[in-house]
């Protein structure tokens, strides 16, 4: 079973290269975002399947928890910091609807 | 190779299928707001997947309860991160992908 689950970890870490696409060549800063949270995702199930192959599942597993829950706060305070300061984020396009309220 | 371990092999591997195809969609989908789609839907149910895999292959113990406590924050957070982005790109004036290249209503 321990190779099968190193075999996993790898095909893991080439499917990373999917969501790094998209953070490389994505249109807008949003494509970006999503693309990190994305290979955020998979870097914690990653990080499992990691410590599984190298035995020491207890330890990565609790490292895994922190990963995720460090994403989760980098998200949320990237999009409300987002939202609040950088309303011309998105690509200038001639059918863009104005915005009616003014950024803080 | 017991049952156990053949299970656990299967849940894997469809959980690593489910997060590919969760790639591919943010590769090949034409702009942000249905590239929400595969990030929040395909890669969650993968995580999920090959989580239960793990937990299966790892039988009852404290480790499989870890297991559980990760699966149930990805489970909650993984869906509110595709919320909150598709959120501050509504709010900060990112027009939606038409066939027709027009605002649709």
């Amino acid at each position: 079973m321990i190779p099968f689950l190193t075999g996993a970890a790898v095909a893991l870490g080439v499917l990373l290269l999917f969501p790094l696409y998209r953070i490389v060549a994505g249109p807008t800063l949003f494509d970006r975002l999503l693309g990190t949270a994305m290979m955020g995702t998979k870097t914690t199930v990653l990080l499992v399947l990691m410590g599984f192959a190298a035995g020491r599942a207890d330890m990565f597993v609790d490292i895994s928890l922190g990963y995720g829950l460090a994403l989760l706060v980098g998200t949320l305070v990237t999009t409300k910091y987002l939202e609040a300061v950088a309303p011309g984020a998105a690509p200038p396009s001639d059918e863009a609807p104005a915005r009616t309220e003014s950024a803080p | 190779m017991s049952l156990q371990d053949l299970l656990a092999a299967v849940l894997v591997v469809a959980g690593l299928l489910w997060l590919g195809i969760g790639g591919l969609g943010i590769l090949r989908f034409p702009d942000f707001y249905s590239r929400l789609h595969p990030a929040g839907k395909a890669d969650t149910f993968g995580a999920t997947l090959v989580l239960l895999g793990l937990v299966v292959h790892q039988g009852l113990s404290l480790l499989s309860v870890k297991l559980l406590l990760v699966e149930a924050f990805i489970l909650l957070a993984n869906p509110a991160a595709s919320h909150v982005l598709g959120r501050a790109a509504h709010r900060s004036g990112l027009v939606p992908w038409t066939a027709s290249g027009k605002e649709g209503r």
